[in-house]
């Protein structure tokens, strides 16, 4: 199993577009932020055929610490989800399924 | 915000770039995303976050529906983890669980 970083993406972006590394490790890094800006304005990031990324709100809950059993409170939190399309979850596992090509936007 | 939102407003950003291009660029980032997940890689993006598959055991499952028994085969899941910059910044700047 070997590691995908910015690096092997933005080569990939240089290889297809034909734009400069420097141009293409930028374009890289501003498709990011913008989602992750979405996000954190507590939006929903829809990419059709990948998945989508969302923001799910906690409540506050009483967890315990697993060491000294002492109980801690868990505050309210905001914590990113991401739940992938049905085209990925049948990609990941080599299957190829017709009727789900895209979905909607 | 969808994939064609996002398109448009890099496009918007970019003027001196073609919006087939724009594209492009985004279509090969989820794909690329994509196939690195389906050789069964991880892709590890430092803030934003980590995309990797988890395997899942085969099991007796239940149609929800009839209650009827149905064999689950064994399968892998892709799963993302948020880094540490973003789950903080989506949790308003705090890391969640901090006071």
């Amino acid at each position: 199993m070997s590691t995908v970083t910015r690096a092997s993406l933005a080569e990939h972006i240089y290889s297809q577009v034909g734009l400069s590394r420097n141009e293409s490790a930028d374009l890289l890094e501003h498709v990011l932020e913008r989602v992750a800006k979405e996000l954190e304005g507590g939006n929903t990031v829809k990419i059709s055929g990948f998945g989508t990324f969302s923001v799910r709100q906690k409540g506050r809950r009483t967890g315990r610490n697993p060491k000294t059993g002492v109980e801690v409170p868990i505050l309210p939190r905001s914590v990113l989800v991401f739940r992938p399309s049905q085209l990925l979850r049948a990609r990941v596992n080599g299957r190829q399924v017709e009727g789900i090509e895209d979905e909607g936007e | 915000m969808t994939k064609s939102e996002l398109i448009a407003e890099l496009a918007a950003a970019n003027p001196h770039l073609l919006g087939r291009d724009v594209e492009l660029i985004v279509q090969t980032i989820f794909s690329e995303i994509s196939a690195a997940l389906a050789r069964g890689d991880r892709v590890e993006l430092r803030g934003f976050g980590a995309f990797t598959v988890k395997k899942r055991d085969a099991r007796t499952g239940r149609n929800p529906r009839t209650g009827e028994m149905v064999a689950v085969d064994e399968k892998v899941v892709p799963f993302f983890k948020a880094g540490k910059e973003l789950r903080e910044r989506v949790n308003g700047g705090v890391e969640p669980g901090e006071d």
